[in-house]
């Protein structure tokens, strides 16, 4: 039974992971920045003495830049992970004998997928206990963090398919990896740009509260960053609610959305693997 | 066992197999000779299931290329003119890797691996990395991966290219080996006389078209008209040219000076030739050995091409 979910490249791309240096030095890259933050914030909320009170307020604002920051870092992160997933190999001629052996185009890729989401898995996990010091001052529920975590893997999952796609459709890991990157420019940047766009357009004709912007709540919707700001604070949701007109939480929308990328993504990555054969069984 | 139908493949305007057909039985070894570009690796390639004819369709095994590839990997094994391995992985875990890839179970890859590793001469090489052997040793490496899933066919792209006289010797051996378990083995290779002691059947490709295929006797034989003959003397090199120039049978002679040999074209039969040496023998010149040159698959190549390019 253990044998059929057994999925070899997954297997062998962990071992190759975890025995690289790189690995750990960018494990530990990530954990610096977090370690840097936390501390700086800390010292300079107590202006440099160490000593004096840290109000709920204080604790929640930490988290929730915190929160933005490990985001940011994923984002950063996750494509130099996955978008040499298919490109690398056929840089290093190992594709082709791949591509021979009797397992399907679907379990390669996802294969090469779970394993470089296991690894921003294991930085999250590591990441954790420098994440849970905001208990240590209030402010912040668990239920809160977990749902913040579940986004963190969608996100993870999303951003590492759209590598892997574009991984399997470019022939070389340089060209997937900028186009990968642009995709994150595009939904961490360039949406925030339309939506505030779209805003300034929408209340040239209205006054705040009336009315409803559906194209600014789309820009908001699919943007990490709008994500965990409602997340964090429901003011920030309600916020939103109040200048678009659309009542449903961002969260739904943005689960919506980034499956979407999912599929789409990971269905052309599939289909496009054995490029030069007509089917892909 | 294999049979190729009418395969073609084009890319743009350029035809790089053209109408090929060819039938192999079980067991056979077969040889695949034809320049850089004839399209050797295309053909490969579509048997390997990584690359769609543009028309044709090819069988292993009485399964199709196109309509069962995945049915078509069980029975093959493949390997690359080019191709690459992971660092940072050992030689038993790219075994087992490849291994667990064609669905063995872990158990029978544990029997399985070091079988593998002594049938290619790379047991003691067992924990060593696999981006750290020579290039000999990956060869061999990627031949017992290629023998992992124990497929019916081999299909082995310049095998030999790039090593040194004694790995291919090792190579070689190899090969022998596993004709003798039974395996058909298709191979391609640019050391032709290598070829010739393996191969039941001899292939020649030229510009995506097959121009002769049959065993290696048979395919010399296409050759047969004219002989290249070397005789040698002791002394009086001019009285034996002089002599041979007299035969209307012979031409292009050469006089090696400094070997006291001389070699010449001969379009006679054995009987011809006989009655030249008995006639040579009387005449008093002191000729001491008279041969036939071998020629070997190389020749036989380029004279074949030659003839194909001239059409």
């Amino acid at each position: 039974m253990m044998e059929r979910f057994n999925n070899p490249v997954f297997v062998k791309e962990l071992k190759l992971r975890f025995r690289s240096f790189k690995s750990f030095s960018g494990l530990m890259f990530y954990l610096a920045v977090i370690c840097i933050f936390i501390a700086g914030f800390l010292l300079i909320t107590t202006e440099f003495t160490g000593k004096g009170f840290f109000r709920p307020e204080t604790s929640f604002m930490m988290f929730a830049v915190l929160t933005i920051l490990q985001m940011a870092l994923i984002l950063f992160i996750t494509p130099s992970l996955t978008a040499g997933a298919i490109s690398s190999e056929r840089e290093k001629q190992t594709l082709n004998i791949l591509l021979t052996t009797t397992q399907n185009s679907t379990q390669i890729i996802i294969g090469k997928l779970l394993s470089s989401v296991a690894f921003l898995v294991l930085m999250l996990i590591a990441g954790l206990p420098l994440y849970s010091l905001v208990f240590l001052f209030g402010g912040v529920s668990p239920s809160q963090l977990i749902s913040i975590f579940l986004f963190y893997l969608l996100t993870v999952v999303a951003i590492g398919s759209i590598g892997v796609m574009f991984s399997t459709i470019t022939k070389r890991t340089i060209v997937a990896m900028i186009s990968t990157y642009g995709s994150i420019i595009f939904l961490g940047g360039i949406t925030a740009f339309f939506f505030f766009l779209s805003m300034a357009f929408h209340q040239m004709g209205n006054a705040v509260g009336t009315g409803t912007s559906y194209m600014a709540y789309f820009w908001a919707s699919i943007n990490p960053g709008a994500l965990m700001l409602t997340l964090t604070s429901s003011s920030m949701g309600d916020a939103l609610v109040q200048v678009s007109g659309v009542k449903l939480p961002v969260w739904i929308s943005y689960l919506i959305a980034y499956s979407l990328i999912i599929i789409v993504c990971l269905t052309i990555a599939i289909k496009k693997l054995r490029a030069n054969m007509k089917s892909n069984r | 066992m294999i049979e190729i139908r009418d395969l073609t493949k084009r890319y743009g305007s350029f035809t790089a197999l053209d109408h090929l057909n060819l039938s192999l039985e079980e067991g056979v070894v077969f040889g695949f000779v034809g320049a850089n570009g004839a399209g050797k690796s295309t053909t490969f390639s579509i048997l390997a299931t990584l690359l769609s004819p543009t028309s044709g369709d090819a069988l292993i095994n009485g399964k199709s290329v196109i309509k069962e590839p995945k049915e078509v990997r069980k029975q093959i094994g493949y390997m690359p003119d080019f191709f690459g391995v992971y660092d940072q992985l050992k030689v038993d875990e790219y075994l087992d890797f490849y291994g667990a890839s064609y669905g063995i179970v872990a158990a029978e890859r544990k029997v399985l691996i070091p079988q593998l590793l002594e049938l290619v001469k790379l047991t003691n090489k067992r924990h060593e990395y696999v981006d750290l052997l020579s290039r000999g040793m990956k060869q061999r490496l990627c031949l017992a991966r290629a023998l992992i899933h124990d497929p019916k066919v081999l299909i082995l792209d310049e095998p030999a290219s790039g090593l040194d006289p004694r790995a291919r010797v090792e190579m070689r051996d190899i090969l022998r080996n596993l004709k003798s378990m039974g395996k058909t083995i298709l191979i391609s290779s640019h050391i032709l006389p290598e070829l010739a002691e393996m191969c039941d059947e001899i292939g020649v490709i030229d510009n995506g078209k097959l121009i002769a295929h049959g065993n290696v006797a048979s395919i010399q034989a296409q050759l047969k008209g004219e002989k290249r003959i070397v005789v040698k003397v002791t002394d009086r090199l001019n009285e034996v040219r002089a002599f041979l120039e007299e035969d209307p049978l012979i031409s292009s002679i050469d006089v090696m000076d400094n070997r006291l040999e001389i070699a010449f074209n001969y379009r006679g039969t054995d009987d011809d030739q006989a009655a030249l040496l008995k006639k040579a023998i009387l005449a008093n010149l002191p000729i001491y050995a008279l041969s036939e040159e071998e020629k070997d698959l190389e020749d036989v190549f380029m004279a074949i091409t030659k003839g194909a390019d001239n059409q």
